[in-house]
């Protein structure tokens, strides 16, 4: 089209519309509407097509970036849609969820004087990937013959589908065993409905078990079969372990057992999985705390705290030790938490949990922090100021300051090196240190994202078809080995 | 998936074999599953009294409670459950003990059969004490015979055996200086507090299956968490059985009623819609 680089280059970025806030705080609808086909092309207008294409440097699986937004700008959403899946099978989930401000947007030209002025590529994204899922019947995507072997995934979230999905195309027979009754993992019993709608991962699932993967649910590895049972009782010829991190941590302070005090997994996990924001009608009940604290700063925070304010709570409160700059949480979901009316108490770490004689949680002791010298990653340390500390009322806790590793399969497959944390050491392209089993996502990283993940998920796709292959031929050994 | 093969009720505690083939191949004593009767449903653990790979079946005895196991209780035979998962927790620990004394009350009774048939065949000298409130109350007795050296009863109207509870039955049999190595129990809170404190005294090596509320059953969540021994451990993973005497059986206690408002409100609002269901069928 025809506008020269400087009239691109003077329309202002176009955010999406969204529910208001004093009314979205009540419901579990999703935030922003997404765009409408004319709000797309006009935002896909201002990228500058760059040469050097420093958003697909700036994204971890390198999506084409300039070349879709091209396709928006012609109003080929379908067939821009298509071209992100060549490198991203989750489009519509990862234009909600990615942080694109510290991915793709924080490098993209437009950005260079004002950062909030950046392409808005997560919105398109989302847009082309909405576009096509409601507008086209679902494309089987291509397989290959069947080839006659079998490939065991363990964990249905980000990492375990992405490797399900380019397995099943090579000509894999793909079995998905889950422990939970549904599939997706954190995108299901962790990220709230009102961020990522429930409907669009169900309608990916359906897909890959439309082009003939199986997933068994309600089946933990680790209790209903070994790793070693997979290969010797059930034949696969190679086992991806994708079971995120799945293990909460408490803070180590007096009151962590008192009723009223939650992991962020378990309170997310009713609301979301089990959907007792639906209570009565769905029958796992939730507690509806008056004021909820929420200790901690990252995504999963930003999610319970609106979680709570959804589910009725009179006034919640987010306790971080750091400063709002040194959040990990999406910038999108620390505006919008603000915006509902939630409340920041940085720089501030409780040290005291109070109950009444039922063993419920009345309120909560904390100490104040202040910024000291900056630590190897050159994040300035929260340092406690002595004799500071604030009291408030409470009668809901939960506890957001990240997981450990889950021992479920480690410890029943002992031959498998993992690291002092309990992660699951791997080489680049995710093979374990066990012949024929790799693993990806969080459950070698720790807490990562869902992109990070998928990007494991297509490496260990890749290191399980040429491992497998050439296995049979008898004179092949990975260089790992 | 999950159907219902047979249903048959002993008062309030419903007899479920449950067709699941995977579960029935890795299942091991004092190990349970989690159960959802309908998509709408609370996951629940129960615990898995009895199993057969030939016919791939679970059996579970569910006492009818609140909401969740009411609707257990109105499932049909033929019906599905919508979804098992299991085994889960780690297994009780079998091994040739001496003597063995297994305490079962309410769906215990059911539930310490798995761990009495694997004591009996490591050559233990199995003692299986139930209890009930009286006596038309016990179920799943001839098995439990099967594989106990001796099964003794007690009832609250002593319309059975010792007029008394299972820690009455223990206390009875060491004045009479019986020598007990190992001690498993299982049923509601308050029994196993009990009996451990039975057993505490002379210092009985003892085992209770606690029944913490539940969510995932992986580890993941902490819904379960429990004090022994001054350290939290997740029932559903490190557990469900821990050593008795270290309980933390207050915390245990409450925590258990941390939903008793929201139970009443979804019992509540199930019978109303069930009364409108019958009423639109003409059944009332
Ligand atoms: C509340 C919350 C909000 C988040 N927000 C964002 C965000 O906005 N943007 C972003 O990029 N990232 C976000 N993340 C992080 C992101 O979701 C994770 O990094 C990502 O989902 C990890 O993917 P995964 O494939 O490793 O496994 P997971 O998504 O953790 O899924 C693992 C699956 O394995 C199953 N499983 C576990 N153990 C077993 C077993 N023994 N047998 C069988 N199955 C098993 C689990 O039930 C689960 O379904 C968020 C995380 C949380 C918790
Ligand atoms: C490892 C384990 C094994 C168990 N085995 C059996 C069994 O074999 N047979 C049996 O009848 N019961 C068993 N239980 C207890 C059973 O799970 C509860 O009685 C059941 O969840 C009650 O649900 P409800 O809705 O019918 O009752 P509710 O009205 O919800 O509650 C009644 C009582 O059950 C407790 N409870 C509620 N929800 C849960 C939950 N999700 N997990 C655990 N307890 C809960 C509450 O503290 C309350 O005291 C077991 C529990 C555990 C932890
Ligand atoms: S950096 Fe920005 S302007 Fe340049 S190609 Fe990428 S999205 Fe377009
Ligand atoms: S039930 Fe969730 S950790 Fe035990």
């Amino acid at each position: 089209m025809g506008l020269t680089a400087k009239e691109r280059m003077a329309i202002e970025r176009h955010s999406m519309a969204e529910q208001p806030a004093g009314f979205r705080n009540r419901n579990f609808e999703e935030v922003p509407y997404g765009y409408t086909p004319d709000e797309a092309v006009a935002e896909a207008q201002r990228c500058l097509s760059c040469k050097n294409r420093p958003c697909v440097s700036g994204c971890p699986v390198e999506v084409p970036i300039p070349e879709f937004i091209a396709l928006v700008t012609e109003k080929r959403f379908t067939e821009a849609a298509r071209l992100i899946k060549t490198k991203n099978v989750l489009p519509a989930v990862c234009g909600r969820v990615c942080p694109q401000e510290t991915q793709c947007e924080a490098v993209c030209i437009q950005g260079k004087k004002d950062k909030t002025q950046a392409v808005a590529i997560g919105n398109l994204e989302r847009f082309a990937a909405d576009f096509e899922r409601e507008n086209n019947p679902m494309e089987a995507p291509e397989v290959q013959d069947k080839n006659g072997l079998k490939v065991a995934i363990i964990g249905s979230g980000p990492s375990g589908l992405t490797v399900a999905g380019d397995l099943i195309r090579f000509g894999y027979e793909v079995t998905i065993y889950e422990a939970f009754h549904r599939g997706g993992g954190v995108l299901v019993y962790g990220i709230p409905e009102f961020r990522l709608p429930k409907k669009v991962v169900e309608t990916e699932i359906k897909a890959l078990e439309d082009t003939g993967v199986t997933i068994h649910y309600n089946s933990v590895i680790g209790r209903l079969y070994t790793v070693d049972d997979l290969f010797k009782r059930l034949g696969f010829s190679a086992v991806f372990i994708g079971v995120g991190a799945g293990l909460p941590i408490f803070l180590d302070i007096p009151g962590m057992n008192l009723n009223g005090v939650f992991s962020a997994n378990e309170y997310l996990t009713r609301s979301n999985l089990m959907k007792s924001y639906l209570f009565p009608q769905y029958k796992t009940p939730v507690i509806v705390g008056k004021g909820v604290a929420v200790i901690g700063g990252g995504n999963v925070a930003m999610d319970s705290a609106r979680t709570a304010i959804r589910l009725g709570a009179e006034k919640v409160t987010i306790v971080y030790r750091r400063a709002r700059e040194q959040m990990p949480a999406r910038a999108a979901e620390v505006h919008h938490a603000e915006e509902e009316g939630i409340e920041f108490r940085l720089l501030s770490s409780p040290v005291e949990i109070f109950r009444n004689d039922q063993g419920w949680v009345t309120g909560m002791k904390c100490q104040r922090y202040e910024l000291g010298e900056p630590d190897e990653s050159g994040r300035r340390r929260p340092v406690p100021i002595e004799n500071s500390f604030f009291e408030f009322d409470c009668d809901l806790v939960v506890v957001s300051i990240g997981g450990k590793a889950n021992p479920l399969i480690t410890r029943t497959t002992p031959d498998m090196e993992v690291n002092k944390w309990g992660y699951i050491v791997t080489d680049p392209w995710g093979r374990t240190s066990k012949r024929s089993v790799y693993a990806g996502g969080d459950i070698v990283t720790g807490a990562a994202t869902v992109i990070s993940s998928m990007g494991a998920g297509r490496r260990a796709a890749k290191a399980i078809h040429e491992d497998l292959t050439k296995e049979n031929d008898e004179t092949f050994t990975p260089d790992w080995w | 998936m999950y159907e219902l093969v047979e249903k048959s009720e002993i008062f309030n505690v419903h007899k479920m074999v449950i067709k699941a083939p995977g579960i029935a191949d890795s299942m091991k004593p004092g190990q349970f599953c989690i159960i959802m009767a309908t998509e709408f449903s609370e996951r629940i653990p129960m615990t898995v009294s009895d199993w057969s790979t030939d016919t791939g079946t679970i059996t579970i005895y569910a006492l009818e409670l609140g909401i969740s196991t009411l609707e257990l209780a109105r499932m049909k035979v033929g019906g599905s459950l919508y979804a098992v998962t299991g085994p889960l927790g780690t297994p009780s620990e079998i091994r040739h003990y001496g003597t063995v004394v297994l305490g079962g009350g309410c769906y215990g009774i059911g539930g310490i059969y798995p761990i009495a048939k694997a004591c009996k065949e490591a050559g233990n000298e199995v003692i299986s004490i139930v209890e009930a409130r009286y006596s038309p109350m016990f179920y799943h007795e001839k098995e439990l015979q099967q594989v106990s050296n001796q099964v003794f009863y007690a009832t609250s109207d002593g319309s059975r055996g010792k007029k008394g509870k299972v820690e009455d039955v223990i206390a009875e049999m060491l004045e009479r200086g019986a020598r007990v190595d190992q001690a498993f129990f299982m049923g509601c809170t308050q029994m196993l507090e009990r009996c451990s404190e039975a057993t505490r005294p002379i210092g009985i090596p003892t085992k209770v299956a606690l029944n913490s509320i539940m969510l995932d059953g992986t580890g993941m969540c902490g819904a379960c968490r429990v004090t022994v021994g001054g350290e939290t451990k997740f029932a559903c993973v490190d557990g469900p059985e821990f050593d008795g005497h270290k309980v933390d059986w207050r915390e245990l206690q409450q925590r258990k009623s941390a939903y008793t408002e929201q139970e009443a409100v979804v019992y509540q609002s199930l019978s109303h819609e069930c009364l409108a269901e019958k009423k639109l069928r003409g059944e009332l």
